[in-house]
């Protein structure tokens, strides 16, 4: 063998590159852990765990460096180096087999957290008692919804996502009669009226509520409570000019309506919508509390789902530690609001869910294995010694 | 006679521990343990009056005995009897000193100056003692009257705290709001039973009852605006306004539900009941028992007191007989006092493996076995007792954990010191009990440890398999450490580490990291598949789990390190003691942090504890790392 591929070899094989991994990754753990604080959750899984590296920005300046691996580096190199290692070392011995099957749950592992990471969906679902939600709303990804309203039996709707839209300039869209332009742009803004702040500076906007409204940036927040609210000015441009200039906010809860072509049409930059093939009434929301205190008991939704196609119609009671599963997704009590009049689920898509289980049976199997070889061992020695 | 030894010590030991399951004796004549253990509902819990005795005593100031440092002999014989002076006899309890004051900016602010601080004692020889520090010199409790002056200003500094996050208050903000919250708690106490300015409640309710239908019958006219006795409506309505405020106040809720409730968890406080009596027309007995039951203590009756406690006690077993027998069960394990009990056995069986590395190994080494074994045995009995009063699984919040993780690791060290028989298990031992005995006493002061489960812990499936799981990881985790710190400890200070107790001690920390290792991966698993099931995910990033993650990975490096050999005795044993660091982090670290899904109970003054603690781990980390010609055992 050539002495480079040998030693290419030898680095990947080797037990030192192991502990080197994993020493790194519980640095990157804790640091990420600490960071919470700051970034909140999601925040840390995308500048932490869910890349190859860990930007960081030289003082001064805007420039990314890396400065950490990240959990994809470190994920990945582990898997190689497990892989690489097994097949290098396998033999087929009774006494290697708990490490073996401990090592191939780990690999499982560590390839369904890649999965999940790369394919799991997060929204929720906010109903108020009685009401009905056949859609779930993403907290973290917004888009600019165009809807055509003219048909009263349906509606034709045109969705950009906002990192599209953030990119700036035009959109054309096949079932669009116009083109949207980006004026301007704000991750998070708060919008107030001009009237409460005279001194604003002057709208882009020229229809709909916009040249009412005064936008002020924010700061992006990451904790978990809050929410990004952008907020965007657009120009529609049709072949005839122009037909004014939007602002556009999910903070603006209703549509801005306006006829164009023949035809009506409406314009909202909204949470990101989840449409499902079946649809959710909330029945009862109820909270309960210990007597006397005001610590929960129990938070429970009862909820009829209903299926699109006809055939499923029933009442399904979520609560604490019993999520529904329906469709693939999971649907499980996260919040309420308004004096327990709304229920908020949330609802989520995880198709590599089955991944962990089997990986944790193969590695309980494995390590239990290799723990009875051991302590039979000991106690084999002990007797023979005394 | 040396021989006997052991067993002697077994023996006392036991009768010690057996002597503390005796009933209770009453101090007088009044039987205040069976008044202690009369069942009440708080924080959602059925309760023996004993039991809020002593967590609002600890809340309030720190311990249960009620004293006052200048005077031998504490002032109520039992929390019991304190509790029945602050229900029934105020004015009394008012002189206690119960109120804890640390912080010296909050006792300006409540006016007390040095001169109330100051003790003087009345003999040369204590002042003496005091000189150096064996009596204490100034008070730090102080009584209600003290306080009462201040209590406008009080409230007033505390609600100027308030607005300020929790994390970001400064200490006297924090101090302010303790004591806020403590002076409120005894208010609270106090109109749980009667109003505290009533000088004979009894007399009062008698003569509400007597006023009671004419009452009515004017609020009722005057309602439809006809014409009414406008004294008796003016009566009706300042009983209402007091009965109203007693509901609001109350922290007992005493009254239990009526027969013909359906929800046995029904109870009622003195006030609602008082209130119920302007529709029903007459004034609930159970109300009526506890004034009679307060005026008998008052006027110091013992016959009637001792008499209206069993009667109320007779009347309730009718619908509440297996409560009254937890109830009566809590209240002998409260006097019992195991884990207290255990901490002073640890103590001694750790003292005692120690010197029998000096002198007599066997023998002393056997009596540490066995302290061990009986402090194990009343820490098991404890927590046995724990689980059945509240009906879950060992662990249910910090608290709790703190007494697992040394019952984990307490019961390793047995198995250990069964197989090797060198005392380092028993000095182990006593070392982990002592010290999770002694986290778990600072972690009880801010209240009931049978705490109600907050809605998403509310499961008894995943509580006891992936909490208990993981928590033994922790206490295997942490024995490793301590295996390791005696290994450098004795090595590097002491000439009596031999090769083979070097060799005897390697073989039980790799072990017992194999052991942790196991159970730490199973207990994250098991985490995860609860997420799954509850959440729809596996993993989440919180910072608990990223811990449980951090003690998994920590113990998979050691055993890779030591299997590929890239270290030997003294590196697995350095990387052992940093296990310690890793265990802690996940174990309170992370629930500093105040957020996430775990953050059950945030406290700051651990935190510095915990910076302690992980600097002396580092510094012994550091002395192993000197050259083995410095150590004193490998020196040839």
């Amino acid at each position: 063998m050539h002495p480079v591929i040998r030693q290419f070899r030898d680095f990947f094989v080797s037990l030192k590159l192991t502990v080197v991994l994993l020493a790194l990754s519980s640095i990157l753990i804790f640091w990420a852990t600490l960071a919470q604080v700051q970034l909140g959750i999601w925040g840390v899984q995308e500048k932490f765990f869910h890349t190859l590296f860990v930007l960081g920005k030289i003082p001064g300046t805007d420039l990314p460096v890396p400065v950490f691996p990240g959990g994809y580096f470190l994920g990945g190199l582990l898997l190689i180096n497990l892989l690489a290692a097994h097949i290098y070392r396998f033999r087929l011995e009774w006494k290697k087999a708990g490490i073996q099957l401990t090592h191939l749950g780990l690999i499982l592992l560590l390839l369904g957290e890649l999965v999940t990471s790369l394919l799991q969906v997060e929204s929720n679902m906010r109903i108020e008692e009685g009401g009905t939600q056949h859609y779930s709303e993403s907290y973290r990804i917004n888009e600019l919804a165009i809807l055509d309203t003219t048909n009263p039996g349906f509606n034709e709707v045109v969705a950009i996502p906002e990192a599209v839209l953030a990119d700036g300039g035009a959109i054309q869209h096949p079932k669009l009669p116009f083109q949207v332009r980006l004026k301007d742009y704000y991750p998070n803004a708060a919008l107030q009226l001009r009237e409460g702040l005279p001194n604003a500076a002057p709208s882009l906007a020229t229809v709909g509520v916009g040249p009412r409204i005064a936008v002020t940036p924010l700061r992006l927040t990451y904790k978990q409570d809050e929410r990004n609210a952008p907020a965007a000015h657009l120009e529609l441009v049709g072949p005839q000019g122009s037909l004014g200039t939007w602002l556009v906010s999910p903070i603006l809860s209703a549509p801005q309506t306006f006829d164009y072509a023949g035809r009506t049409w409406e314009i909202a930059l909204r949470f990101k919508r989840y449409y499902h093939p079946f649809n959710i009434t909330l029945l009862d929301f109820a909270h309960d509390r210990y007597p006397g205190t005001e610590i929960p008991k129990n938070f429970s939704s009862r909820i009829r789902l209903k299926t699109d196609d006809g055939r499923g119609d029933r009442e399904v009671l979520i609560f604490m530690n019993n999520p529904l599963r329906h469709a693939g997704l999971t649907f499980y009590q996260a919040s309420f609001e308004r004096g327990d009049k709304v229920s908020i689920l949330q609802v989520v898509r995880n198709p590599g869910w089955v991944v962990p289980y089997v990986s944790c049976i193969i590695m309980g199997l494995g390590l239990l294995l290799q723990f009875s070889i051991h302590l039979v061992g000991f106690i084999r020695r002990r007797a023979a010694t005394t | 006679m040396k021989r006997w030894l052991p067993i002697l010590v077994l023996l006392l030991a036991a009768g010690w521990l057996a002597s503390s399951l005796r009933p209770q004796k009453n101090p007088g004549a009044q039987d205040l343990a069976a008044f202690g253990r009369l069942p009440v509902l708080v924080n959602g819990r059925l309760k023996p009056l004993d039991t809020v005795a002593r967590t609002s005593l600890l809340v309030m100031q720190g311990r249960q005995r009620v004293s006052d440092p200048a005077n031998p002999g504490p002032l109520v014989a039992t929390p019991a009897e304190w509790l029945a002076d602050v229900l029934f006899n105020p004015a009394k309890a008012d002189t206690y000193p119960t109120f804890r004051i640390d912080s010296p900016d909050l006792l300006t602010l409540m006016g007390i100056t040095e001169g109330d601080t100051r003790i003087s004692y009345d003999s040369a020889a204590k002042r003496m003692m005091a000189l150096v520090g064996f009596l204490p010199s100034s008070r730090s409790r102080f009584t209600f009257k003290q306080l009462e002056p201040k209590l406008a200003e009080l409230d007033r500094q505390a609600q100027l705290a308030e607005p300020t996050e929790v994390q970001l208050r400064t200490p006297f903000q924090k101090a302010v709001i303790q004591l806020r919250d403590r002076v409120l708690l005894y208010q609270r106490l106090k109109h749980s039973a009667q109003t505290p300015d009533s000088a004979d409640f009894l007399s009062e309710l008698v003569q509400f009852q007597k006023a009671l239908p004419a009452g009515v019958a004017a609020v009722r006219a005057r309602q439809k605006g006809e014409p009414h006795d406008t004294d008796a409506f003016k009566a009706m309505m300042t009983m209402a306004g007091r009965y109203d405020f007693m509901d609001k106040m109350g922290y007992l809720l005493t009254v239990p539900p009526a027969s013909d409730e359906p929800n046995p968890t029904a109870w009622k406080s003195v006030g609602h009941a008082l209130l119920e009596a302007f529709e029903g027309g007459s004034i609930n007995p159970n109300v009526m028992a506890y004034a009679a039951l307060g005026r008998a203590y008052r006027d110091q009756q013992p016959t009637q007191f001792n008499e209206i406690v069993r009667l109320y006690r007779d009347q309730l077993a009718k619908r509440f007989t297996p409560q009254l027998r937890k109830s009566d069960i809590e209240a002998r394990f409260n006097a019992a006092e195991p884990f207290y009990k255990s901490t002073q056995l640890y103590a001694i069986a750790f003292l005692l493996a120690i010197f029998s590395w000096l002198k007599w190994p066997a023998v002393l080494g056997r009596g540490a076995f066995y302290l061990t074994l009986l402090a194990f045995i009343a820490t098991t009995a404890g927590i046995a007792t724990r689980m059945w009063l509240e009906g879950r699984p060992p662990v249910t919040n910090l608290y709790s954990s703190a007494l697992f993780v040394g019952w984990g690791s307490v019961g390793l060290c047995l198995i250990l010191e069964k197989i090797y028989r060198n005392a380092i298990g028993s000095v182990a031992a006593g070392v982990i009990g002592f010290v999770t005995l002694l986290i778990a006493h600072h972690l009880s002061l801010s209240g009931d440890t049978l705490e109600m489960m907050r809605a998403v812990l509310d499961t008894n499936l995943w509580l006891a398999t992936h909490v208990v799981v993981i928590t033994i990881g922790y206490s295997a985790t942490y024995l490793a450490g301590f295996l390791a710190l005696i290994y450098i400890v004795r090595g590097l200070f002491t000439r009596s580490l031999d090769p083979a107790t070097a060799d005897a001690l390697t073989r039980m920390v790799y072990g017992i990291v194999c052991f942790a290792t196991l159970f730490s991966l199973v207990g994250t698993v098991l985490g995860g598949i609860w997420a799954d099931q509850s959440w729809g995910r596996f993993w989440g990033w919180d910072p608990k789990e990223n811990g449980a993650l951090l003690i998994v990975i920590w113990n998979a490096i050691i055993l890779h390190c030591r299997w590929g050999g890239l270290v030997k005795q003294r590196g697995l044993m350095c990387l052992a003691v940093f296990g310690n660091v890793i265990t802690s982090w996940s174990w309170f670290g992370t629930n500093m942090l105040g957020i996430g899904l775990h953050s059950y109970g945030f406290m700051d003054a651990a935190f510095w504890w915990l910076l302690a603690f992980v600097a002396t781990q580092v510094a012994v980390i550091a002395l192993a790392l000197l050259p083995l010609e410095k150590w004193r055992s490998f020196r040839v």
